[in-house]
Formats: structure tokens, sequence, C-alpha cells
């Protein structure tokens, strides 16, 4: 659990105002909390970690916060097939050995399918 | 937790210049001197914390790193979050995109990998072992030099892979110079039985003598005597496709421009063939300047007809230059 305050001092480039705005946009997602005003929010380590790869971005490419709207939403989206993946690799592999054997031959080769 | 950034110490904004760093820094350090505060160990401390400040926001280095979080108020280190890790735990779910399928629906699943998946790519889980590990093979990259007729007609030329290894190319009608031709297949050999790569021939169209294109026309200059254009004539005229007879209206000039219908390139679109013109723009070539017959009757003839090609361009009337 992570306050709004500890966020805003550990980076120094980070405006409260803009952190907060980022809540709204709903770019960061924190769980609300009994507090008032930007204390009512608290966060996780990935919250943490997603506010200093907005910073990082913005930083390295200047992007304005519709373009960066993009990025994240594509970000996302990644991050959810890479999910996704990694569960259907998971479940292949508790599979036998015949059943994983029989996926791979069935598996067109990369590069087939417009892939 | 509630330790002060540096800036609070000396006093500060966040975008305070160097200027005004140093100079509240001074204030500070003179006025919290261990020597001017003797037997005040609290002033000691205050003057430590301010040049530790100092030492941290003075350095354009140091204090871009702290900008960014990269140390902290000490200098130190500070553990950086990558946000891939997280992303993909638990923790991430609630960045889903919505509308994230329920991976519970395996339909779903295989609808989705069925269509675009990268098949047998790389495998991750250990015990599968390196003969599991199956890779496309590398794309191998060339140039192929060509000549223009053949850019604009299409054909097949011939491509050394290797030393020993050779591939007729076809090539498509109306290939653009620095086009890239992608060969499935024939690139580097894949791994553990994964596809080979594909190679990628980059064309250059070489340039011709008298041939020229845009887009899907061909242009050219064609010389023609005083006497075809004058009079008119039925000239043979080169095309990409081979010579065809033209005919130069009488009393043509040089600029006159020509089309040749349909004798561009032509090419299959959406199984419809359209097809590009030649544009033929004349070039009065006299041939003949000292022959005295034509001297004789020019000489008559211009007192009768005078005409100034140059009208227009600025340099004055033909009699004005002369003078000049």
């Amino acid at each position: 659990m992570i306050a709004f305050k500890e966020i805003v001092e550990r980076f120094a480039e980070l405006e409260s105002g803009e952190l907060s705005r980022w809540v709204e946009n709903r770019w960061i997602v924190p769980e609300a909390d009994g507090g008032q005003e930007n204390e009512r929010w608290v966060f996780h380590e990935v919250d943490v970690a997603r506010v200093e790869l907005i910073l990082d971005i913005r930083r390295e490419f200047a992007l304005d916060d519709e373009t960066m709207s993009l990025v994240l939403g594509l970000l996302d989206q990644v991050y959810s097939l890479r999910r996704q993946m990694r569960r259907l690799c998971h479940a292949l592999e508790s599979q036998s050995p015949e059943i994983r054997d029989a996926i791979r031959k069935a598996l067109p080769p990369a590069g087939e399918n417009g892939g | 937790m509630a330790t002060q950034t540096p800036y609070e110490v000396l006093g500060v904004n966040k975008d305070a210049s160097a200027d005004e760093i140093r100079k509240a820094y001074r204030k500070l350090a003179k006025q919290f001197h261990p020597d001017l505060n003797p037997g005040k160990p609290e002033a000691e401390a205050r003057f430590k914390s301010i040049s530790t400040a100092y030492d941290l926001l003075s350095d354009p280095e140091k204090r871009g790193r702290y900008d960014r979080g990269e140390i902290d108020e000490s200098g130190a280190e500070r553990p950086r979050y990558s946000y891939r890790p997280h992303a993909e735990g638990a923790q991430g779910w609630k960045y889903r995109p919505e509308g994230e399928f329920d991976p519970a629906d395996l339909d779903d699943l295989f609808e989705m990998f069925g269509r675009g998946g990268q098949g047998g790519g790389a495998r991750r889980g250990g015990q599968a072992g390196s003969r599991d590990f199956q890779m496309p093979g590398a794309d191998r990259h060339f140039t192929l030099t060509i000549d223009f007729v053949t850019a604009a007609t299409g054909g097949k030329q011939r491509l050394a892979l290797s030393e020993d290894e050779w591939l007729d190319v076809t090539i498509p009608p109306g290939i653009d110079d620095r086009q890239v031709l992608r060969l499935k297949g024939k690139g580097g050999p894949g791994f553990g039985g994964g596809p080979p790569g594909d190679a990628l021939i980059e064309v250059h169209v070489a340039p011709h003598p008298w041939f020229r294109r845009e887009g899907d026309d061909i242009h050219m200059e064609l010389p023609v005597s005083l006497a075809e254009a004058v009079l008119g004539a039925r000239v043979p005229v080169a095309t990409v496709t081979g010579p065809v007879t033209m005919t130069i209206p009488k009393g043509s000039d040089t600029g006159t421009q020509l089309r040749l219908r349909g004798k561009g390139i032509r090419r299959k679109r959406r199984g419809a063939e359209t097809a590009g013109d030649q544009y033929v723009t004349l070039k009065v070539v006299i041939g003949a300047s000292g022959d005295p017959e034509l001297a004789n009757f020019l000489e008559e003839w211009a007192k009768q007809h005078p005409t100034d090609p140059r009208r227009g361009i600025g340099g004055g009337t033909t009699e004005g230059a002369a003078a000049a």
C-alpha cells in the first residue's frame, strides 16, 4: 500500500496535479481508501511501476496526453495477450507428451496464414 | 518517508535554475555553518543536509537522475520498478483492456490463436528441451540491377544467391526502382524444423539512354529533321515493347508532344489490365545548317517572315539585343 504523496515525492518530475489527472484518465487505477482529496487513493507496486513507465515514455518521446492514451491502450493489449499466451502455455505444458506433440504438429509454420 | 527532498532542504522549486540553487545554498550555508553556530548540533545536522542537497542538485547529471527517480536524496541508487513483471503478474490484470476475452472460454482462445498465431514460436518451460525449439530461418538480403525495359515490361532475371546457387527472379511489370521483392522460403534454413526465412531482393532499375518513366507513362525525346517537322512524316519510334510507326503531323515543332496510347506500362490491377501511354516530345534537328541552298532559301524567306522566337523571355527585341 503506497500513498499518493509517496509517489509524488519519489519522482521529482511528477507534479501531484499530474498524478491525479492520470488517475482521472484511468491511466493509473489505485484503490479507493477512506481519506480526503488525494489521500483517498492507495496504490500498489504495479501502479508505481506504471507511473515510472509513463514518465519514461513521456520523457523519451515527448508525448501529449492523447498519444499517451493510445500508447497505454496498445501496451495494455500487448500485456493482455502475453498474459493469455502464458495461461495457454501453462495449460499445454500440463498435457501428456502425446498431446503436446499432436498440437505441435498441428501448428502451421510461422509465417503462414499471414502470421 | 517524511524525508525532505533536496529541493525542500534548499527551499527552492523543482524547476529552479542552477543559479537559484547556488544562491539558496550560499545563504543557508552561511546561516547554519558549524563555525558560526558553535555548540548547536542541530545547526550542524542541518548544514550537513544542506551540503548533501546542494551536492546533488548542483550536478546536472545527479539532479537529472534524482528527478527521474533513479537515485534517492542521499544519492544512493534506487531499485527501478520494471513494469513488465507487474503487468504480466496478477496485479497487471486490472489494466486489461476492456473486452479482454474470458480465458475460460476456450473457443475464443483457439479462434484467436488459429488466426494470426505465431505458430511454433520459442517455447518456455524448461523441461521440453532444445529438440522442441523451433525458429524460422533468417531472411537474406540481395540487390539486383535490371535494365529499364525489363522493369517496364516485366520478365525474368537471374540472381546469384551464392557461388553455386541461382535463382530466376520474376520481375512484375512496372516495378519501381528500389522496390523490394520477397521470395518466400529462399532465405536461411529454419532451426529445429522451423520454416526457412525469405529472400528480400531490392531491385535497382538502371537508367535508359532515351526512355524515362513517370508512373506508368514513358517519356522520350525524339529528334526529327526540319523537313519532317514542317512537312509531316511517318517515322519509326522505339517503345518498351518494340518499334512502332508514328505520324508526325505537318507543322510540328520542337516541344510538340505526341502520345502513343497504351504504349506505356501494362499491368494487371485487381484482374483488370491497365496501361500507361508513351509521350514523345519532338526535337527539331536541322542537320544541314551548312547547306548553301538552304541558306539562300532562308535569306529570302526570313525577309518576308520576320519572327522572334525569344519574344517574352525578357531579352528585349532581336534588334535591341544585337545592339547591346
